[in-house]
């Protein structure tokens, strides 16, 4: 009988690594959203980001996404290390014409690792960057509008960013559609209309994301 | 039939035994008929090098007609060569041009150690077919018609993973070596049937954990294995088999 557990097992990790994509496709999208208020006025944007910070549940929510990315990237990592093993000898030639497969699908450890990368930068940028102060009625926040503006007029930084998120949309590009093939939603009623909401929402997130900075590189005023 | 011929170059992997490193060795082959299959000019080589007293090149082959699953070969890094649904045995010259150079492999993965040449050990997928790929009731003598409904979409779902003919094409093509097509095929092909539909549970736990002990790589979802499958084997089994095996992994006593 079989007497491993589920999550070790080879369709457990891929579970695992398919429920914590679930959520971190979520929280992109509307990061994503609260991106855009970049455009309806500081006041707006700090307000947003003040509201936030000032949940009393926020230490609670940031930890619970910690241990999603971690376990997201730990099993993905685990998997890549299994699966490179489990191949061997690589082919001289790979699968191409009526069998090839998409970009996407065969790189998905390459962007993730930028994506990491990018990720723990974007935090130091903004999260534990520069802290500006601002007041609007009376409450003193953070001035998060400054910072961006500021961050977004680096030439190298903008190229960056928008190749991160590029990035981002690539990993999503397979990423979405495969949640629901692991998860086991594959019938052919409705999986072609998933396959194109999975490549919508991925380019749609990405697209979002390369607003702000090349907005603001190009033609914010002060 | 047409009478035309065409020259190639082989470029072919050769290896001893499985503790040899194996390379690869150019053989130029001429006057290769377009109507020969891909195995026939094997066959065509194997005969001058035979005739020029070298070891002929090792290759497997059976029925010869796409319904054993014993021929292999991965063509220009194509599981049985260039087109979908199609075996070695039923690909034909006429399909390249002359002077083409083409690479031929075995269908390689750790858990598919190669034996010689171009042949590769597969009792991998063997033993997890004797894990849980079988129906273990006695069905005794033929029923008469229709004392077992079957509907028909489950009948034709599972006649489509049927199909399967276990030459492991899916695990040659994958990226990561995952047999997940091939297991998903006997599991779907077994518990859409309501003989096989009393142990489904207990197939897919052992099956699937077979098949991580003979460290077969895990899914990522590219579709490689659906591609090179010429029994045109459909990734929806991978999914049938993985709430399948969530939903047996919750209520296994």
């Amino acid at each position: 009988m079989a007497s491993t557990g589920f999550f070790s097992s080879s369709i457990g990790k891929k579970y695992l690594i398919g429920l914590t994509a679930i959520f971190i496709s979520l929280f992109v999208f509307t990061h994503m959203l609260g991106n855009m208020l970049l455009f309806v006025s500081p006041e707006v944007y700090n307000g947003y980001s003040h509201k936030l910070l000032t949940n009393p549940l926020i230490v609670l929510i940031e930890l619970f996404f910690l241990a999603l990315f971690l376990t997201h990237v730990l099993y993905t990592i685990k998997t890549t290390l299994e699966n490179k093993e489990a191949r061997g000898q690589r082919f001289t030639i790979t699968t191409s014409g009526a069998k090839a497969v998409t970009f996407s699908s065969k790189t998905m450890i390459y962007h993730g690792a930028l994506i990491f990368v990018f990720l723990v930068l974007h935090l130091l940028t903004f999260k534990y960057g520069q802290i500006y102060e601002a007041t609007y009625n009376g409450v003193v926040m953070r001035d998060l509008h400054r910072l961006v503006i500021e961050v977004f007029q680096i030439p190298s930084y903008v190229v960056w960013y928008v190749i991160a998120v590029f990035l981002l949309g690539l990993h999503l590009h397979h990423g979405v559609q495969s949640i629901f093939q692991t998860l086991g939603f594959n019938q052919p009623r409705y999986t072609p209309a998933i396959r194109k909401i999975g490549l919508t929402y991925a380019w749609v997130v990405a697209i979002g994301y390369m607003f702000q900075p090349l907005y603001v590189f190009f033609f914010y005023q002060q | 039939m047409s009478d035309k011929s065409i020259n190639l170059t082989l470029k072919i992997w050769r290896q001893k035994n499985a503790n040899e490193i194996g390379h690869f060795e150019t053989h130029p082959v001429k006057d290769i008929s377009t109507d020969m299959s891909f195995l026939e000019m094997f066959d065509l080589l194997n005969l001058h090098i035979i005739k020029a007293g070298g070891v002929p090149i090792a290759f497997d082959s059976d029925c010869r007609e796409g319904i054993c699953g014993m021929c292999s070969m991965t063509i220009n890094g194509n599981p049985h060569g260039p087109d979908r649904e199609t075996a070695t045995c039923q690909l034909h010259m006429r399909r390249f041009s002359d002077g083409d150079t083409i690479v031929v492999e075995p269908f390689r993965a750790k858990a598919f150690p190669v034996l010689k040449d171009l042949c590769t050990d597969r009792s991998s997928l063997d033993r997890m077919i004797a894990a849980g790929g079988f129906v273990s009731v006695n069905t005794g003598s033929a029923q008469d018609g229709n004392a077992l409904p079957v509907p028909k979409q489950d009948s034709d779902l599972a006649m489509d993973a049927a199909a399967c003919i276990g030459c492991g094409a899916c695990v040659a093509a994958c990226k990561n070596a995952s047999a997940m097509l091939f297991v998903s095929a006997k599991v779907s092909h077994l518990g859409l049937l309501p003989q096989g539909a009393v142990e489904k549970e207990r197939r897919v736990l052992n099956m699937v954990a077979q098949m991580d002990k003979e460290k077969f790589g895990s899914c990522t979802n590219t579709g490689a294995c659906e591609a090179a499958c010429p029994k045109a084997i459909k990734m929806e089994n991978i999914a049938r088999m993985n709430r399948g095996f969530f939903s047996a992994s919750l209520t296994r006593r």
